[in-house]
């Protein structure tokens, strides 16, 4: 094995996923006062290191995120780089292209802000608030269901389903958030419910 | 997986087949570098393309895409008859020894029982012969011609190196290389692993390609062992997460299924699903099934689930066909027969097959909700974007809600690795604008669909109103909330039968794992086999200790591995009837005498005797199956069947297209194109700059691979006068796209039944949105049609037309 | 590896200094082409870590993007399909291409201005660009045509080795993110000793040629490469058989190093050797005419 693991300290518990960087013990704030022109300053210095895991492929590479702000403090942070976290088992500390890119994921142009409703016809989307969005959400979803729910099948037999309305789950949102999903889902008697296991 | 990424440094023997490891998950194949570098491990790669992985392995063997099975039968055939078998294990760990029915049979392409008008089979012969005690006949000899490895060793004569290069266009000479290196593997000091994905999934036979590995890892007692298993690397993050917790048509958490509409009440549902031993003395772990059903229901409907109602078994729905997987919704809709849809985090118009269906799809639609961090093409699928989307959004009257959520960086929770790792993450940065996190928003969807119903009542609103919510802001669950609903939890305390002072279970206390959950309601559970990863020893998956005590590549104390953080299933395997390892250097667990223990957590009560109780304890034999029954739809073995689109006619069933039992809907099968008028076999894959359709949004990868290509041999180049770097019209029955050129020596052409068969292979990264330029997706020419069992598109085989175009006006 | 500072220069383009008796112990990067997948995870590393982006280009019918170095692009991955006669097997030839920070910096030499090149005693050699004018020199001056001239301020762009991660004792960034290992970096000594290890290992696997790429004609480099036919290093996307900085280069350091940048006015042979310089080295017009503009403005 010529994989050093890195003498970091093992952090083990499971607030301790935020941590803080720190530089002092390489004496870089001497460096960068003396030889700036020379050397550029190191850029993560004061930043926020927070543990995540790479949202991309199933290999679930440890990445740490290194942000301006801590949130812990209730303070706006803003993510400034992304790297492979050297203590994880599996990737100690290095990412694939993607993996090393997602800074820019996170700062994506086409990242979403707003939600917005496509009107039937219309060539644009429009902003609404969360309230006109997720109110119309309950309402269309109300509307189809009452009208398509199967309480019993042809024999009698109590089925209690819904075809007409489906849902597609995603493949990188956490257990958690499946698990919610599901509830939701499931409860209201849908059945056609997939994610992208099978593509 | 059966085994982790870290374990892969254990090996032997590397096959990537039906996969690229180093293109696709290439931190996962450091260690398949690791294990080449530091043990001496050899590679091989069998692939229609020289891909990356390629690049770094020690032997390489063409294949034609979609004939898998016919190349790892032919590997079996040559294990059995050359005696590379590891011998104890199949007489011990298989039911090589179990005798089948009389009246199974496989004749020209197909077992018996076939229907041709239902396309199915009636499977009532592919089952074993059973003694008057109610057990399964053997045959420790293996002398009845009957028994499996009899009938297996028939099944495979057929699959001799000349027919395997008949079919696959593999040359002989690697062919019998490749069967060289996997035999060595055979002995109880070698092993081999198989690392493969959509390469083998993506077929409309994708199980049986993985089914045929699976029995030559059991033929080589490459199982349960140190560096060996059957290891899927998982496309997406949390794809193994989705599936672990059933989001899917047909399932429950943990893989308990939906029942259907003939279990009209639990014991009926409950009847078909005892699994009763087959062998006296065996564990038939499914055998508390119940047990997890029943604490499912408790932790969806609390209260309202009763001893009285069956537990609410009548709030879940039931299916009336197999399932509504996507394709068939997509069916559903393009028939008109859908109103709504909603897609979280995914791209169905560039991920499920034929484009120009699912447009039309998805214009019969009246609402379309989507939430994603991205601005997705599916979410603008009515926008027109000229030739890369061709649509009049005047005619399209679907209303569109677009939902901003968060991505990775923004939210805290657990995802669960191919290695079935679920490790804890948290938030390093606030969302953009006014994103938020999906359980926010489906807590918002939900308590407004409950409000609805609870003002205006409505069709059968018991399950939704007495959904058991039990968060603390009933608006924003926490991620920790719910990992600990997932977990499980005491509903009712449980006293001590033996002293009624005591409580083996006490109220309000998190289950310690999916061993002490209940059937009589007093233990919830949202999905048993994650049980553990949050009991009051607290958050399990967040656990970052990185030891690995004698470099065993367990990782122990890391996150949490489902089943109760067992890091290689089937581990009891590694040892020998006596308990002990097979390879004493790649010791996981062995038998002390009393109990098992060792490096991982045993796959066995852990007093469980080593010659009675047989490792595969999710089976109801004991052991695993080369015979696999009636459990999958198309054969108790694998057989070789053409892709449904087929440069060649298939050389051993020539009058059987396809898979026989695949579903393929009223339509496509006339959209299905022959050689004659489509010569080319093409593929689609993933190249290692980009992840699917995300990261086309993200600059730098958008930099690396900008545009869109088809790739091509020199030969195939030289005949149809394309320049590299020049533009190509590709085109099947389903649709046409254009792309630049890539002539590459690393695709040549097969010679497969006589025929040149030239491969173009078509990389999927491209669409209309996002950072990188404007291109196709191969989905606009792939077929309707997915695997036989669990309806995966074929996408990896189809065929195509190619040829030179100038190049287009932007 | 501690921080750098003046103290640890042995070399500045343009000044005679005095190097200090300690010196660091010297750093190499190892790449070992025979681990390498071609995955780009370095050139990503690289475009991350020092906040530099390309445009999105186009396919020209190849794998590499972009299709060269550039300011913005320190290294690149560069590919070759090659046929082994011997074997007729398909060998796919992946090198990540960079500066090899040559002990014998030809790029230094060559420099007309002073301080806008130093190295290292560890042995990296970095371009300090408040002192760099632009003229492109040092393309001429390097055996391997790494350095790019920027077309937004006009100075001369290359790898740095990572000196600002290297400073505060971390390696790389294309050798953190590389997922195989196929890059690492530390002291010279290890990896020459790591890179005998691998040459065993791949001489076991029929690689009969395998070896090292640590060039002597510029002194060796700390940027070294294992690879599985060092017989034949041109087959990897041509890396020079036996690299030499150019005789006209080892003339122009003579005028340099007495004269300092004043000569370039002074001496009036500028044109001379510019002329004999560009003859040996592929740089373009545009980036000859900015260099040219750059020089007379200040001179």
């Amino acid at each position: 094995m010529n994989i050093e693991l890195s003498r970091r300290r093992f952090l083990q518990s499971a607030g301790a996923g935020v941590v803080g960087t720190s530089l002092g013990a390489f004496g870089f704030g001497d460096v960068e006062s003396a030889y700036a022109e020379m050397i550029r300053p190191f850029k993560l210095a004061g930043t926020k290191e927070t543990r995540n895991t790479c949202p991309y492929c199933s290999v679930a590479c440890g990445v740490i995120l290194y942000s301006q702000g801590d949130r812990s403090k209730g303070d706006k942070a803003k993510i400034v780089h992304i790297e492979g976290d050297p203590d994880h088992p599996t990737n100690r500390g290095t990412l694939c292209p993607k993996g090393a890119a997602l800074l820019d994921f996170v700062q994506a142009e086409t990242r979403l802000q707003y939600p917005m409703i496509r009107k039937p016809g219309s060539s644009k989307f429009e902003r609404v608030s969360w309230d006109q969005a997720l109110d119309r959400v309950a309402k269309l979803l109300k509307e189809d269901r009452d009208k398509n729910f199967i309480a019993k099948n042809g024999d009698g037999v109590t089925v209690n389903r819904w075809t007409t309305t489906g849902f597609l789950a995603a493949s990188a949102t956490t257990n958690e958030t499946a698990f919610a999903t599901y509830k939701v889902v499931r409860s209201a008697g849908m059945v056609v419910f997939d994610n992208q296991a099978r593509v | 997986m059966t085994n982790s990424w870290t374990d892969i440094k254990n090996t032997d023997l590397v096959v990537i087949m039906g996969g690229n490891a180093a293109e696709a998950h290439p931190c996962g194949f450091k260690w398949v570098v690791e294990a080449k570098a530091h043990r001496g491990a050899k590679l091989i790669v069998v692939d229609p393309r020289f891909t990356r992985s390629a690049s770094v392995s020690d032997l390489y063997a063409p294949i034609r895409q979609g004939t898998d099975i016919a190349f790892l039968l032919g590997v079996i055939n040559h294990c059995i008859a050359n005696d590379k078998v590891q011998w104890d294990y199949v007489k011990a760990y298989t039911n090589a020894t179990y005798i089948v029915k009389e009246g199974f049979s496989y004749k020209d392409g197909l077992f018996a029982g076939y229907d041709e008008a239902k396309r199915d089979y009636n499977r009532s012969s592919w089952d074993y012969d059973m003694t008057a005690e109610g057990f399964a006949a053997t045959d420790p000899s293996l002398q009845n011609p009957r028994c499996v490895w009899n009938l297996l060793k028939a099944h495979v004569a057929t699959y001799t190196p000349e027919m395997v290069e008949r079919i696959c266009g593999t040359p002989k000479d690697k062919f019998l290389k490749v069967c060289q290196w996997i035999g060595e593997t055979s002995a109880k000091n070698k092993v081999m692993t198989s690392m493969y994905a959509l390469g083998w999934t993506q077929h409309s036979k994708g199980s049986q390609n993985i089914r045929a590995m699976a029995m030559l890892q059991l033929i080589l007692g490459n199982i349960g062992v140190r560096g060996g298993g059957m290891n899927a690397l998982r496309g997406h993050s949390n794809i193994q997460g989705l599936t672990d917790l059933g989001l899917m048509s047909n399932l429950l958490p943990g893989y308990l299924t939906l029942p259907v509409e003939r279990e009209a009440d639990l014991n009926t549902y409950m009847s078909t699903r005892g699994f009763k031993p087959l062998q006296p003395n065996q564990m038939s772990y499914w055998q508390n099934y119940k047990k997890f059903f029943v604490s499912f229901q408790k932790s969806m409907w609390g209260a309202a689930a009763t001893k009285d109602n069956d537990f609410a078994y009548d709030y879940l729905p039931k299916l009336d066909v197999p399932s509504y997987d996507v394709l068939r919704a997509f069916e559903l809709m393009h028939q008109g027969k859908m109103n709504g849809y909603v897609c979280q985090g995914f791209n169905p118009l560039l991920s499920a097959p034929n484009r120009k269906k699912l447009t039309a799809a998805l214009s019969n639609l009246k609402f379309l909700i989507t939430m994603d961090p991205l601005d997705t093409e599916t979410a603008r699928f009515w926008d027109n974007h000229g030739k890369y989307n061709e649509v009049d959004p005047t005619k399209i009257q679907t209303e569109v809600i677009q939902l901003p959520s968060t991505c990775f960086a923004e939210d805290e929770g657990s995802l669960t690795n191919s290695g079935r790792w679920l490790q804890w993450h948290w938030p390093g940065g606030d969302a953009p604008g006014e994103a938020k996190a999906d359980t926010w928003i489906m807590a918002q969807v939900y308590l407004r669909l409950k409000a609805l119903y609870e003002k205006e009542g409505g069709a059968f609103a018991d399950p939704i109103v007495k959904l058991h919510w039990p968060y603390k802001e009933a608006g924003d669950p926490k991620p920790d909330e719910l990992a600990r609903e997932i977990n499980g939890y005491v509903v009712e305390d449980v006293p001590d039968p033996n002293d009624s002072t005591k409580k083996i279970l006490e109220k309000g206390k998190q289950v310690v794992s999916f061993a002490v959950l209940r059937d009589d309601g007093s233990t919830a559970c949202g999905c048993w086999i994650y049980s553990g990863c949050f009991n009051e020893a607290g958050n399990n998956m967040a656990r970052r200790d990185n030891t690995d005590p004698d470099e065993t590549g367990a990782f122990l104390k890391w996150a949490f591995s489902w089943p109760v953080n067992r890091r290689i299933l089937y581990n009891r395997a590694s040892a020998d009837l006596e308990g002990k390892a097979w390879d004493p250097t790649r010791k996981l667990i062995e038998w002390d005498g009393t109990k098992w223990a060792g490096y991982d957590v045993p796959d066995i009560l852990p007093t469980a005797k080593p010659d009675v109780v047989m490792p595969f304890i999710m089976n109801p034999e004991g052991v695993s199956r080369l015979f696999t029954r009636g459990l999958m739809r198309d054969g108790p073995f694998p057989a070789h069947y053409e892709p449904f689109e087929s440069p060649v006619v298939n050389p051993v069933a020539p009058k059987i297209r396809g898979n026989p039992v695949a579903r393929v809907f009223k339509g496509d099968m006339e959209q299905f194109g022959d050689s004659k008028e489509f010569p080319y076999a093409a593929t689609s894959y993933r190249l290692t700059e980009h992840f699917h359709f995300w990261t086309k949004h993200v600059w730098v990868n958008a930099v690396m691979q900008p545009e869109f290509f088809v790739e091509v041999s020199e030969q195939l180049a030289k005949e149809k006068g394309i320049r590299s770097g020049g533009w190509v019209r590709v085109w099947s029955k389903r649709g046409s796209v254009q792309a630049k050129a890539v002539v590459t020596k690393r695709i040549v052409p097969l010679t497969c039944d006589g025929k040149t068969v030239h491969i173009v292979g078509i990389p999927l990264h491209w669409g209309f949105m996002g950072a990188a330029r404007k291109g196709f997706g191969p989905n606009s020419l792939t077929p309707f049609v997915g695997d036989a069992n669990i309806e995966t598109p074929e996408y990896k085989a189809f065929l195509v037309d190619i040829e030179p175009i100038p190049e287009p006006v932007a | 590896m501690a921080s750098l500072s003046p103290q640890d220069l042995i070399r500045r383009s343009a000044s005679s200094i005095t190097p200090a008796a300690n010196k660091l112990p010297e750093v190499a990067k190892m790449i070992d082409v025979s681990k390498c997948i071609g995955c780009k995870a370095c050139q990503v590393a690289c475009l991350e870590w020092n906040d530099r982006r390309e445009e999105v280009g186009v396919n020209t019918g190849v794998y590499e993007n972009p299709h060269d170095l550039t300011p913005n692009s320190f290294t690149l991955m560069r590919y070759t399909e090659w046929v082994n006669p011997e074997t007729q097997s398909l060998e796919w030839l992946i090198r990540k291409d960079g500066c090899m920070h040559c002990a014998d910096p030809g790029c230094l030499k060559a420099c007309p201005a002073p301080g806008a090149i130093v190295q290292y005693s560890n042995g990296i050699v970095d371009f300090v660009h408040v002192n760099c004018i632009g003229c492109g020199y040092c393309i001429k001056g390097c055996p391997f045509n790494i350095p790019r001239i920027s077309q937004v301020d006009q100075k001369a762009y290359k790898c740095t080795l990572c000196s600002d991660r290297v400073a505060v004792g971390q390696g790389p960034a294309c050798a953190k993110a590389c997922p195989t290992h196929a890059i690492t970096f530390g002291t010279k000594e290890q990896m020459l000793k790591d890179a005998a290890l691998r040459i065993e290992d791949l001489r076991s696997r029929g690689y009969k040629n395998a070896g090292i790429y640590d060039p002597p004609g510029v002194g060796g480099t700390h940027v070294i490469y294992v690879l599985h036919h060092a017989d034949k290093p041109e087959i990897y996307a041509s890396l020079p058989r036996d690299p030499k900085i150019s005789p006209v280069v080892e003339i122009w350091k003579g005028l340099t190093k007495y004269a300092g940048l004043a000569a370039i006015a002074i001496f009036g042979v500028v044109g001379v050797l510019h002329h004999l310089v560009n003859g040996a080295n592929r740089v373009s017009s545009q980036d000859e005419e900015n260099a040219k503009r750059l020089k007379e403005g200040r001179s």
